[in-house]
């Protein structure tokens, strides 16, 4: 049974939908991925169960992990900058939920629609950047201080294979609007075979496995995570932060997974559609309604796919020296 | 310096950890639910020692073998009945205190070996943690209580010369 | 010439100071890091200081003894039995290995032999703890390194292979199992084919760890030309075991040396790699434990049967004199060098142990290296700290 929802509803009402939206579009998908992948598939991949005793083969220990951070002790290091140690962790989540607005859901499922979206997403994917530097400088230690730079390093250098991996994306679409590019992408057809629209990860492998890698190194995941490493630098930049702050820094790495994951998806896989010759449609308009309730769980499985591989490959994998990881960079 | 990627090597570590994923959906993985199931220790597993009050006759040498001298002997000498009617009485060493404190114990064995009197026993229980230190502290009737857990010795590989 | 009022002098002189000081807050001459002693990578209290330039290091220097247990003293207080029991703790991963050079050197000050099965089951042990002690290392280089799934591979089989030990001795990493003359007990029904078994998953594990650390481009070019040793500075800082072999150097004490254990009785390769660098010592720990396997195998099925103790008294007072043994050990080369005075007890014990050594070339090695190098290098040398400093 399908309601038509044709409630006019007003400005404000629409901004706290959108709200919400990009809230739920954030923290949802990063909890999930949180337990799914870095709980049960790393422990699966390492021979073991993972947390199991916290709610029903642990589901509940994200709640745990949350409320036990939370009870924690704020401590500030004597030496540090206390104003911009207490921004660094929320320019990172800023940067993240700044990110989500310009995703579509659906095909009305959307917080804005930029006519700039790809690049308007790029740029804001930077501004993380800034607030890893800030939480290395600013933790007056030397092993931040070494991660911070060091990160700050390799961020801004896996920007442009990203950039160039997009730009293929772009021209194929003839548009840099987000839901343009969903568009054409479920409305062509490859080798005249209509029924599986034209995702653009067909037509360009190679753009989808750089831009695969420059996300791996976006995010600090290993194999390019010496900015975290773990066995040297002890969390790198996050070593000071305790309690709340590193709660957030721990969110915001999960989210922005997510969220780029999100744009992947958008950019090569088709986004939140599905061809549209499965159900006759023509143009966007053409769209029924009832896809601004199943895009959305369209993108969360074709997010959980990939964020699922950039996971695999973390655990895999060793991690590049930071000038190797550099190297890399420029090969592209 | 890596040039372009070879696949091989890095696709191999990948279908590894994706194997073993597989492998523990399948099999199960190779860890134990410790509290709510207890994997069953060797028998010869050195978890705790226990005292067969009879055989002991204060000898003292299990305490002054300890190399953290962690066994505490008291006894007193007494008359007890002679073995024969008409006999004389005998001397027997009577223990007054018989402790190992298990906050010193290296688990070596020493003490079980040297018993001239096999008095001590090993068994392999492991649960007997405290939330005080001192109740570490076993006594004489706690160290008889364990030798109810002291397994039969297992039988020994072919070969091996009977003692 | 004009002359400056008191106020511009004064912030002049206050300009001055200023710089000064921020001169030596950010110390530009470099860094200095402290790679203290609580740290994930290092395997213990060990504390490397480090001054940095940029991301280079300039000079190091590791600070040992934050885990001093004071053996040798310990060891003038306590007699032969307690002393075995005492010295398993020293390296703790290759736990059986320990004990064998002191028993070793005990013997032939009294002049007995241990008999024959006690030997082969003395070797067997001394090569599975050498499995448990380097499968560990296996997983632990991944850690290091960054992937953090060999590690868990790697504590999953050598659960099986701790499972035997503590099938024979009682003990998972403490065995004390070795006596003066013999052993303390024989063998459990069933070990023998269970020890089997457990040497064909540890073929299985060397494969799997192959495939998924040292296949990979990453490790290899994280590893590889890394900390390169030549042969003969190796043997000037009195390095040994795998370290020495990764150098090019044909020196294994199973071989050369002539001492009561069965290693005459199997036959195995011993592996040397010409590069020296870190990718040869991972290697080189690798193919080891290979032939460990390969060493029990051949072993197991020939224990010849008989006694496991020979008739040594109850109470046993070591004749007077000195001995030094040393056998080839998971970590190098440990050796022990005893001086009886006729007593129950040593009166003096000097312990030589492997990991010392190869942590002493370290300023020399890490000269110029960066700094996720360090890691790598001290990852490939592999010391355990109770090793270092007894």
């Amino acid at each position: 049974m399908i309601v038509q929802l044709a409630v006019e509803i007003p400005y404000w009402g629409q901004s706290l939908l959108r709200v919400l939206g990009g809230l739920v579009a954030v923290l949802l998908p990063a909890g999930t991925i949180v337990y799914v992948f870095l709980f049960k598939m790393m422990s699966f991949m390492q021979s073991r169960l993972g947390p199991m005793e916290a709610g029903p083969y642990g589901s509940m220990q994200l709640l745990a992990e949350v409320s036990k951070w939370l009870q924690k002790e704020d401590i500030i290091p004597e030496n540090a900058d206390a104003k911009i140690f207490k921004i660094a962790p929320v320019i990172v989540l800023a940067s993240t939920f700044l990110l989500v607005v310009v995703v579509p859901f659906g095909p009305d499922a959307w917080m804005t629609n930029f006519q700039a979206g790809v690049f308007y997403a790029l740029a804001i994917g930077s501004v993380s950047v800034i607030g890893i530097l800030i939480a290395g400088y600013s933790s007056a230690n030397k092993y931040s201080y070494l991660g911070g730079l060091r990160a700050a390093g390799q961020l801004i250098a896996y920007e442009l294979p990203m950039v160039l991996a997009v730009v293929g994306v772009v021209i194929q679409a003839g548009s840099m609007n987000l839901q343009q590019i969903v568009v054409a992408q479920n409305t062509q057809e490859i080798f005249g075979l209509d029924w599986i629209g034209l995702p653009f990860v067909l037509t360009q492998p190679v753009g989808f496995l750089i831009f695969m890698i420059a996300v791996q190194a976006e995010l600090t995941q290993a194999p390019f995570d010496m900015p975290i490493a773990e066995s040297e630098l002890v969390s790198g930049y996050m070593t000071e932060y305790s309690g709340f702050r590193f709660l957030i820094f721990f969110i915001g790495e999960f989210a922005t997974a997510g969220v780029f994951a999100f744009i992947a998806s958008i950019l090569f896989l088709g986004g939140w559609g599905v061809p549209f010759s499965w159900f006759g449609w023509d143009t966007i308009d053409s769209v029924d309604n009832w896809m601004n309730v199943v895009g959305p769980l369209i993108m969360l499985s074709k997010m959980m796919l990939l964020v699922g591989i950039i996971m695999w490959v973390r655990f895999s994998y060793p991690r590049f020296r930071e000038d190797q990881l550099q190297r890399f960079a420029g090969r592209f | 310096m890596p040039s372009k990627p070879k696949v091989p090597g890095l696709v191999k570590g990948l279908g590894v950890t994706m194997g073993i994923m597989f492998r523990t959906f399948k099999d199960g993985a190779n860890t134990v639910q410790y509290p709510h199931v207890k994997e069953t220790p060797p028998i010869r597993s050195r978890g705790v020692i226990a005292l067969h009050e009879e055989n002991c006759t204060a000898c003292m040498l299990c305490s002054r073998s300890c190399p953290d001298w962690c066994i505490y002997i008291e006894a007193h000498k007494q008359l007890a009945p002679p073995r024969r009617a008409g006999g004389k009485p005998r001397q027997v060493n009577d223990l007054d205190r018989f402790d190992i404190d298990y906050a010193l114990c290296m688990y070596c064995g020493i003490c079980v070996e040297v018993c001239p009197f096999d008095a001590l026993f090993w068994s392999p229980e492991y649960e007997y943690s405290e939330p005080r230190i001192a109740d570490l502290l076993h006594d004489k009737t706690k160290l008889g209580e364990w030798m109810e857990t002291v397994p039969e010795a297992p039988e020994l590989e072919a070969g091996a010369q009977k003692k | 010439m004009t002359v400056l009022n008191e106020r511009q002098q004064l912030s002049y002189i206050a300009a001055q100071a200023a710089d000064a000081r921020l001169n030596v807050e950010l110390e530009t001459e470099g860094m200095t890091l402290n790679i203290g002693p609580q740290h994930p990578a290092t395997h213990g209290t060990l504390r490397i200081i480090a001054r940095l330039d940029g991301e280079q290091v300039v000079w190091a220097e590791p600070v040992a003894g934050y885990m001093h247990r004071g053996y040798e003293k310990l060891t003038e207080v306590r007699t032969f039995p307690q002393v075995t029991s005492l010295i398993n703790r020293i390296d703790w991963l290759g736990s059986f290995a320990n004990e064998v050079p002191f028993i070793l050197a005990a013997e032939q000050l009294m002049e007995i032999e241990a008999p024959p099965r006690a030997q082969y089951i003395r070797t067997i042990l001394f090569e599975l703890s050498r499995i448990a002690n380097v499968s560990l290392f296996l997983g632990d280089l991944g850690v290091q390194m960054g992937a953090i799934t060999p590690v868990f591979l790697a504590f999953r089989d050598r659960e099986y292979v701790l499972n035997l030990i503590e099938g024979a001795t009682g003990g998972r990493f403490h065995p004390n199992f070795d006596r003066i003359g013999g052993l303390k007990d024989d063998l459990p029904k069933g070990w023998i084919d269970e020890t089997k078994q457990v040497m064909k998953k540890l073929r299985m594990f060397c494969d799997e760890i192959e495939d998924l650390l040292f296949g990979n481009e990453i490790f290899q070019s994280r590893t590889r030309g890394v900390g390169i040793i030549p042969a003969d500075v190796a043997k000037s800082y009195g390095m040994s075991g795998a370290n020495l072999r990764a150098s090019g150097v044909d020196w294994d004490l199973r071989r050369d040396q002539d001492i009561a254990m069965s290693w005459d009785k199997a036959d195995f390769k011993v592996w040397t790699h010409p590069d020296g660098d870190s990718w040869a010592r991972c290697w080189i720990r690798l193919q080891e434990t290979r032939e460990a396997t390969k060493i029990v195998d051949q072993l197991i099925d020939d224990i010849p049967a008989g006694p496991v103790m020979t008739k040594v008294p109850r109470i046993i007072k070591v004749p007077e004199g000195e001995a030094w043994v040393s056998t080839e050990n998971p970590l190098g080369e440990m050796g022990y060098y005893v001086v009886s005075k006729g007593d129950l007890g040593p009166f003096r014990v000097k312990i030589r142990s492997a990991s010392f050594n190869n942590i002493s070339i370290a300023p020399w090695v890490l000269k110029g290296v960066y700094v996720p190098d360090i890691i790598t290098i001290l990852a490939s040398l592999y010391f355990i700290l109770g090793d270092i400093d007894r």
